[in-house]
């Protein structure tokens, strides 16, 4: 037996744009094992029966019923479950949690408070914690006896987190922090515990602490939202506030290590509730447009409904696809790590594919609130009926954890940062196709057979334009490129697509490899429809960003490369979303 | 106090029904499955006893190997271990060759009580429990909403009809068919689910002589309900001849006068 043992293969964060993946190596939800079945059944049990009927009581603002659901899922183990089991957890995998996180997605406030409880508050304790605070606070969190909250945001400090003017100054007999300033958006800040809080000590040192609430932390009062109305959103003023120096999390100074890290959590984490969030919507807008008639026929056999019915279900497909292919990464990644700082390296990697996760499913879980709306029809206006609160709910998820903009630019940011740092061979391989393209014989892309085979094409020929446009930019800005808001949102939408588009054609080979293709039939059309819309929107991203950095002779072969990579004919996508459709319709429910 | 619960497997609620090509059952292939309701309320039953006196929970089913997430879930919520029935075809049996099958799986196992819920939520036919007991030769008490067994007999309260309710006092080993609704069933914890991966679950293969040769009873179709009940107009827009022809129908078809 050798004595060193082998070291695992990590894939590198971002290298789906460079590299070749098998079906095989990507993590779906067809590969959760029974218990992972039954975790989500559990959740939904949980949420369909006692999170959800108590919505409009949880509207009214009621935490004392709040903080009992909080601890009834604490029993169920719904909370503890990422934390380690010698402090009171399950220790379970990520997907675990991942699934929780997801079937709680069904009640979008009631999210949003465990988000804040087994999510952002707590996760920075778990990886920054002292073992006194470790071993204070994780039992009582895990089993819901107190309530966690994650204050960073200040009222002049939101995506410019380091600009926060909260203080922190070390107590005379150094035992303890003295904590000042006021914090803002804080979800469960009316009835929290426990709050992990970001100040700067001395003035510039911004540093994270554990702050327990006491005479001198106040709340303000409950914000007027939008939606999610059925969670706690204050203000919260500290005036004096004390915390043993044992509460410090991590090192003082390293405060921006430990928000950047957490939000990378809390945007995985964001995507999987959005992800269970539109499934439930599918199900609710199936139901509807089959029960109701017009016409003397249920609206949902028009294909006006079908076309509505098919484009959602394929935004949640393709969704539920980049959350588990991504989570598959992390778990590889964090599995056997010894340590936290290991652990952190893990999700830190996937910074950008993170980002992807919060940009996408965030927007596909506002295109399915919108399009239920729609179906729901003068009822989907009223909020005695399910749309209209679906509707206001979903629409947060595209500011918080970092607005979609920020989180936009975070994705070729991230990318650029692994290539410049030479993790990511990006440049050889952006270098490479430049020459390519700027060759007069630019050779045409391979011809495949098989399964999806014109797909599989379309998502290649994705990346290369992901990469060529990456590149050009590269090249023309330079370390400028920062500056470039407009160029880099238009290359992140390119690789939000080209991610999405080969992260759907191997999930959907994966199953036809399992069951055969006769069995895949309705998610091969998925998958066709989704490819041949997303290469048209990349086109139009490509000619705007394109267009915007260069000109002349260059800009014309770059457009001709272009025009090359993304030939191809039409389908019948029409066609294609009735099928689609006439699943959901048969099943009454989102059948994917 | 050792309790076997023997628990079915059906079509989820909400699954939209396809009949079969020779009309004889539901299309299988792309429905999903569910515990049987009343089944689940035996459980709860069982593992409340079992709370309360000690002794073991064995759950006990039968058909394919889909069968193992009904299992699999009884075993997370605290069942002990497991039996499992093993057969393609075991779901289609009729009550008796299935009450057979199950009791010869679980005779050696010498049970203090059996439970199970009153009938299956997919045939309904209400017998398979009842002919358990029989082939065991124990006694037994159906649509069971109570029960006390502090000491070595059995108190059990039964559900008549229009609201009436019995108390019943029986010896053990008995078997009991449970009502649905009578308690909050438990949720299956992570914790729960994460030990049931290792108890046992015991796989066993009923004999041909149980469940062939000629069926006492078969299904010859199955059919969605028939609409029997049409509506009618009358008078023809015509208030004083429609209000006669109701008249008339209310006298000659409905007499009520």
């Amino acid at each position: 037996m050798s004595a060193v043992a082998e070291e695992k293969k990590i894939i590198a964060g971002g290298s789906f744009l460079i590299e070749e993946r098998t079906p095989e190596e990507i993590f779906t939800p067809e590969d959760f094992t029974d218990e992972h079945r039954m975790i989500a059944e559990t959740t939904r049990e949980f949420v369909d029966n006692e999170v959800r009927p108590a919505t409009e009581e949880l509207e009214q603002h009621n935490w004392q019923l709040a903080r009992e659901l909080i601890r009834k899922a604490a029993e169920l183990g719904l909370i503890g479950v990422n934390i380690p089991e010698e402090y009171g957890g399950l220790g379970l995998d990520q997907t675990s949690g991942a699934i929780v996180g997801e079937m709680m997605g069904r009640s979008a406030s009631f999210a949003t408070t465990l988000g804040a409880q087994s999510g952002i508050g707590l996760t920075p304790i778990i990886y920054f914690g002292t073992e006194a605070a470790k071993q204070k606070y994780l039992p009582k969190i895990a089993a819901g006896e107190l309530i966690t909250a994650y204050a960073l945001t200040e009222a002049g400090s939101g995506s410019d987190a380091m600009a926060a003017k909260a203080t922190a100054r070390l107590s005379a007999d150094g035992t303890h922090y003295v904590l000042n300033g006021e914090k803002m958006w804080i979800t469960n800040g009316g009835f929290a515990d426990v709050f992990v809080v970001f100040a700067k000590v001395d003035g510039d040192k911004f540093s994270g602490f554990i702050v327990e609430r006491q005479p001198g932390l106040t709340s303000g009062a409950e914000e007027h939202k939008m939606g999610i109305k059925g969670s706690s959103t204050t203000a919260l003023v500290l005036s004096d506030v004390t915390t043993p120096v044992e509460n410090l999390l991590g090192e003082v100074g390293k405060g921006a290590k430990i928000a950047f890290n957490i939000l990378n959590f809390g945007r995985f984490k964001l995507g999987s509730m959005c992800s269970g969030g539109m499934k439930l919507m599918i199900r609710e807008a199936v139901r509807y447009a089959n029960e109701r008639h017009q016409f003397g026929r249920p609206i949902s056999s028009f294909g006006a409904i079908k076309a509505k019915l098919a484009e959602m279900a394929i935004r949640a497909w393709v969704g539920e696809t980049l959350v588990y292919r991504t989570l598959g990464l992390i778990e590889n990644a964090i599995s056997g790590a010894q340590d936290s700082e290991a652990k952190l390296r893990g999700i830190e990697e996937y910074a950008a594919e993170c980002s992807i996760i919060k940009v996408a499913l965030s927007e596909s879980c506002d295109f399915v609130a919108d399009e239920m709306v729609q179906i729901y029809g003068g009822y989907g206006y009223s909020a005695d009926y399910p749309a209209e609160g679906a509707y206001r709910d979903s629409r947060i998820n595209r500011i918080f954890e970092g607005t979609n903009e920020i989180n936009r630019m975070l994705i070729p940011g991230r990318i650029m940062k692994s290539a410049l740092s030479g993790k990511l061979a990006l440049l050889p391989a952006a270098q490479k196709l430049m020459d390519e393209v700027l060759s007069p014989t630019l050779g045409a892309l391979d011809e495949d057979a098989g399964v999806l085979a014109v797909e599989a094409k379309l998502a290649a020929a994705a990346k290369k334009v992901a990469l060529m446009t990456l590149g050009t930019a590269v090249q023309k800005y330079m370390t400028a490129l920062a500056g470039q808001q407009e160029v880099l949102m238009g290359i992140a939408d390119i690789i939000m697509d080209a991610y999405a588009m080969e992260s759907s054609v191997l999930r959907a080979q994966k199953l036809v490899a399992v069951q055969g293709e006769e069995q895949s039939a309705r998610h091969l059309d998925m998958v066709s429809v989704f490819c041949h819309d997303a290469i048209d929107r990349i086109e139009t991203h490509a000619k705007q960003t394109l267009a915007a950095m260069s000109e002349g002779d260059e800009l014309r072969t770059l457009l001709a490369a272009l025009r090359r990579f993304t030939k191809r004919t039409p389908i019948n996508t029409v066609a294609a979303r009735q099928r689609i459709a006439d699943v959901l319709i048969k099943a009454n429910r989102y059948a994917y | 106090m050792k309790i076997i619960v023997l628990m079915k497997q059906v079509a989820n609620k909400d699954a939209i029904l396809r009949i079969n090509k020779d009309a004889t059952w539901i299309e299988e292939g792309d429905l999903s499955y569910e515990v049987n309701e009343s089944d689940g309320y035996a459980l709860e039953e069982a593992l409340r006893l079992k709370e309360k006196h000690g002794g073991e929970v064995v759950v006990c089913s039968m058909g394919p190997q889909r069968v193992k997430a009904v299992i699999k879930d009884a075993l997370a919520r605290g069942a002990d271990r497991a039996i499992h029935v093993v057969g393609d075809e075991l779901t289609r049996l009729a009550p008796l060759p299935a009450a057979r099958a199950l009791a010869e799986a679980i005779r050696a196992e010498q049970a203090d009580l059996i439970m199970t819920g009153l009938q299956s939520d997919d045939n309904g036919y209400g017998q398979t429990g009842v002919i358990v007991a029989e082939l065991l030769g124990l006694p037994h008490a159906t649509i069971v909403i109570e029960l006390d067994a502090s000491d070595d007999k059995l108190r059990v309260k039964r559900e008549l009809e229009n609201g009436w309710y019995q108390w019943y006092e029986m010896p053990r080993p008995a078997l009991l068919t449970i009502q649905s609704g009578i308690s909050q069933i438990r949720y299956a914890t992570l914790k729960g689910i994460m030990a049931a991966k290792k108890k046992e679950i015991r796989e066993v293969a009923p004999t041909s002589d149980m469940t062939s040769g000629a069926p006492d009873q078969r299904i010859t179709k199955i059919y969605f309900p028939q609409k029997t009940k049409q509506t009618q107009f009358l008078g023809d827009g015509d208030a004083k001849a429609g209000a006669a022809q109701l008249a008339e129908k209310l006298r000659t078809e409905a007499r009520v006068f």
